[in-house]
């Protein structure tokens, strides 16, 4: 097999030649000529003047708005649509803030090519950074095309209107933005003050805009860039080893190679693809190579039923995220609870997906990766091309919930594309694939103790095991593919994410009052599977211990678990939606508490810093076959400015969901030498026979207040509601995850007859 | 060559008998609502309708399917015209990611074809062989229930007798 043959020779581009230039048109500002891509947005600013969300990376007002001579009017975002909303949150914003109509407006999302860097569509973000950013930006763009038609017509600029993208004078003249606008006027940088509109004043924030993407997914429209078919297309296959540990000894690929339809067959050390005319010829030719292909040697994985012992076994950095040891000594009655998680998977719908399509010119790559700047980092240096020979365009793709295969499918897709060049090569991961190889959310352990004294809490301990959250690329070695080259990229060492938002450690602090505590992240380097990051990290895990430690304490005290928490919790915004949540619930209502039948609570404040959620929720246990149901559900958030409340509350209703088929039913299946999750039959999630009769979320509207991150915040409180209301319906607490059938059945034991919990 | 009759339009398709549907109505036929999921029929991405009844189009190979009626998202409607489904989906804002909804859309379809006065129970035990991983659930059996209000009101006063008894017209 000869080696893969690349586009441009390894010597020009170390040579740093430069002789190829990119078809596309690269953006002349600065943040496109940036080589190395920031891990976190804003951690290197620019200017020392402090700049409001992703301003502080590209400070240049047409980073994000640009107007034509025409009129039209482009909102540029470095962040992705991954079905959270973002595309028509993003444009409401800038519709408001410019006076344009949301339909005049066109939105470019991540593209290495046109958009700012802004790292991760991932944590939430993506309204605290792009739409602040855009907010701003926005705010002042219409502030200088105002001011420059005030000094055109010669009226004040307070005397002017805007609307419909015109501005207007008392007298009756108006001008488009399209006639004021000059070439140099928005390449300005921002300024350190916005004049934002007053939120009284809104039309398009704060309402239920419909989603722009939505006509389109409901009617066959090309909505993914699993849908994409660009001329001249092929399609591409990659056999994965049967253990994530084996290694390709050999293959017959000429025999694949003659089968009809194919036009190559890949290979460079263990990673193996077949290149085809059409797609369904080269899944038969992929099985047929996977069926000749012979494998040595397998992975060593821990034994998957004791995966707890193992995590507290292996070597870990200690660090303490918070000791208030030293405040007095704590008297009373000492509680102790252990809770662990396994591992759990994305699990997108539509198997990861990515096209590459390799010419003279260098590399162009659709994908549905949440970072198309680390990508293009990665692959550039995988295939040992310079950054700007690659360009990354993202397109959407199936749900990601975090770190899947989106990133190892497009290296997939590079390495085909070079195969054959000049001919796009689609690649989409088979079912199996996005099973067994995707990075799973890790395996996690939480000890809390507490001390109670006359019903307060007066210590606290919380120790947390996890590996990281984020092996995300940036660095080839982490790209699924560049593990098996025949020269092999290592995965960078995994590092801890630093507080306050943290990893395994996310939510591990309490945003409840408490005198005295400590809480340590034993952060574990080994990872006995490849994990990453999966939506809220280690929030869910730290949320669901801290959450259902807090009923034991509260059922210790003898409080009422709201009460308790409220008793607890100086934070207003925290308290009103406790307290929202409990009375749309009817929490203090008096019950009709029927044997088999439970309810229970949960909340936080995603991260300690974004939005605030709370849970309350009934759910119903049938003793024989140990099935957990959730009935019904009432939630209540914080968002700060909450854009898009309808795009809120279908992110919430997305979370209230997804977090009870973690809990109710997950866990990533796996035996000494292989992962055994290859499709739903050995992974089950939640199916509409268990979803809850009505679930109903409040939203904390907060107009003027910064945005705070939505879309992670209610996976925590939901698994903790969820375990709350278990206990209450049986007595029993449950503190493994998850709580599947076997698990109740046998927690409950065989007798009909009610235990003490 | 096979023919398929899809949406109504006869095409002579050039594949192998035992090509999947779902390769067909994607790479020949340039219809792209329904997508690849699982391929093992476990999740429903895929999901068609054949003479009225809703199958899993990855499993399916197109020998079985020349004189058969194939129905796709395609044929629901258009962007400019959506019919009653895609009105339903669109009104209840049911979509996070999208991906499950047209299989969602074509199964739910072919029950309100069958029993237009499906109960909510109905929808949600028709609708159990397909997945979702965002969460949309709530959203998607608000849509179909209104869907079905939709088609009810398309076919005039005399459908009243079929409405569903549990406030499906909501």
């Amino acid at each position: 097999m000869s080696p893969l043959p690349h586009v441009v020779s390894r010597r020009s581009v170390v040579a740093g030649t430069g002789a190829l230039v990119l078809s596309f048109a690269l953006s002349r500002h600065a943040f496109a000529q940036q080589p190395q891509e920031p891990q976190n947005v804003g951690e290197e600013p620019r200017k020392p003047i402090p700049q409001p969300g992703s301003l502080k990376s590209a400070p240049r007002l047409d980073a994000w708005i640009r107007v034509d001579a025409d009129g039209r009017v482009t909102v540029f975002t470095g962040k992705a649509e991954l079905g959270q909303g973002i595309k028509t949150a993003l444009l409401q914003i800038a519709a408001e803030q410019l006076d344009v109509p949301v339909g005049a407006l066109t939105l470019v999302t991540a593209d290495t090519a046109r958009t700012a860097n802004e790292g991760y569509t991932a944590g939430s973000h993506s309204m605290q950074d792009s739409g602040t950013a855009i907010l701003h930006a926005s705010a002042q763009v219409r502030a200088l095309l105002v001011a420059a038609a005030a000094q055109r017509l010669g009226v004040p600029a307070e005397q002017l209107r805007t609307g419909d993208g015109r501005i207007s004078a008392p007298d009756g003249r108006s001008l488009g933005y399209g006639e004021v606008v000059t070439a140099e006027m928005l390449q300005a940088d921002a300024a350190p003050q916005s004049p934002l509109k007053d939120p009284a004043r809104r039309t398009v924030m704060g309402r239920p805009v419909r989603r722009v993407d939505i006509p389109a997914k409901v009617t066959g429209g090309e909505a993914y860039v699993q849908d994409m078919r660009l001329d001249g297309m092929v399609h591409g296959r990659i056999v994965r080893p049967p253990s994530p540990g084996a290694r390709l000894r050999d293959v017959d690929a000429a025999a694949v190679e003659r089968l009809p339809g194919v036009l190559e067959v890949v290979r460079n050390g263990s990673f193996l693809g077949v290149v085809a005319e059409r797609e369904w010829p080269c899944i038969q030719a992929m099985r047929r190579l996977a069926a000749l292909a012979q494998w040595e040697g397998h992975s060593d994985f821990p034994d998957a039923a004791t995966i707890d012992q193992t995590v507290l076994k292996l070597p870990s950095q200690n660090t303490d995220i918070l000791n208030t040891q030293h405040m007095g000594t704590p008297q009373g009655r000492r509680f102790e609870a252990s809770f662990t998680r396994p591992y759990q998977m994305h699990g997108s719908i539509g198997p990861s997906c990515a096209i590459a399509h390799a010419t003279a010119e260098g590399l162009t790559v659709w994908t549905h990766s949440q970072g198309v700047y680390p990508l293009r980092g990665a692959l550039a240096e995988m295939l040992q091309l310079a950054p700007d020979k690659i360009r990354c365009v993202h397109v959407e793709g199936s749900g990601c919930y975090g770190h899947n295969g989106a990133d190892d499918v497009a290296a997939d897709a590079a390495l085909l594309a070079l195969a054959v060049p000049n001919r796009p090569v689609r690649v989409q991961w088979m079912r199996e694939d996005e099973h067994r190889y995707e990075p799973y959310g890790p395996a996690m352990v939480a000890k809390l103790s507490a001390v109670l004294d006359q019903g307060r809490i007066v210590d606290w301990t919380h120790d947390v095991w996890s590996n990281t959250h984020s092996t995300r690329p940036g660095a080839a070695g982490n790209l699924l593919a560049a593990l098996y080259l025949q020269r092999p990229f290592m995965p960078p060492p995994p590092v801890p994410l630093p507080q306050p938002e943290g990893g395994g450690d996310r939510n591990a602090i309490p945003l409840y009052k408490l005198p005295r505590g400590r809480v340590t992240h034993h952060f574990i380097p080994d990872m006995p599977l490849r994990v990453s990051a999966l939506r809220s990290l280690g929030a869910y895990v730290n949320v669901f211990a801290i959450e259902t430690f807090m009923d034991e304490l509260a059922a210790a005290a003898g409080i009422d678990p709201v009460t308790f928490r409220l008793n607890h919790l100086e934070d207003s915004r925290g308290r009103d939606v406790i307290t929202t949540a409990a009375e749309k619930f009817g929490w203090s209502r008096p019950r009709d508490k029927r044997p088999g039948t439970g309810r229970g609570f949960g909340f936080a404040r995603y991260k300690n810093l974004g939005a605030y959620t709370a849970v309350a929720l009934d759910v119903t246990v049938d003793r024989d076959s140990g099935a957990v149901r959730v009935t019904r559900v009432v939630a209540a958030v914080d968002s700060g400015d909450a854009v898009n409340p309808d795009g809120i509350r279908n992110q919430i209703e997305g979370a209230i969901l997804q977090s009870t088929s973690w809990t109710l039913y997950e866990a990533v299946g796996f035996d000494r030498e292989t992962i055994t999750s290859r499709s739903w039959a050995d992974y089950p999630i939640l199916r509409f026979d268990g979803v809850p009769d009505p679930v109903e979320v409040h939203i904390l509207d907060r107009p003027g207040q910064p945005f705070l991150g939505t879309g992670e915040s209610g996976q925590g409180p939901t698994g903790a509601a969820i375990a709350n209301a278990v206990a209450d319906a049986t007595g029993v607490r449950l503190r493994d995850l998850p709580l599947n059938r076997e698990r109740v059945r046998t927690a409950l034991g065989p007798a009909p007859a009610a235990r003490a919990g | 060559m096979i023919t398929l009759t899809v949406n109504g339009r006869s095409h002579e398709v050039d594949a192998d008998p035992a090509t999947p549907l779902l390769y067909v109505l994607r790479d020949d036929l340039g219809l792209h609502a329904a997508k690849y999921g699982c391929g093992f029929g476990q999740c429903g991405a895929c999901t068609v309708m054949v003479d009225g009844r809703a199958v899993f189009s990855c499993v399916t190979p197109i020998a079985a399917l020349p004189g058969r009626q194939i129905k796709t998202v395609e044929g629901l409607g258009t962007i400019e015209d959506p019919g009653p489904m895609q009105r339903g989906f669109i009104e209840a804002q049911a979509a996070q990611c999208g991906y499950c909804i047209p299989g969602m859309m074509m199964r739910a379809q072919a029950l309100l074809e069958q029993n237009p006065a499906a109960s909510e129970q109905d929808i949600r035990d028709h609708l159990a062989l397909n997945l979702c991983r965002c969460g949309t659930h709530m959203r998607i059996l608000d849509a179909v229930k209104r869907a079905a209000a939709l088609m009810r009101s398309a076919r005039g006063p005399d459908a009243g007798t079929t409405v569903a008894t549990d406030g499906a017209a909501r």
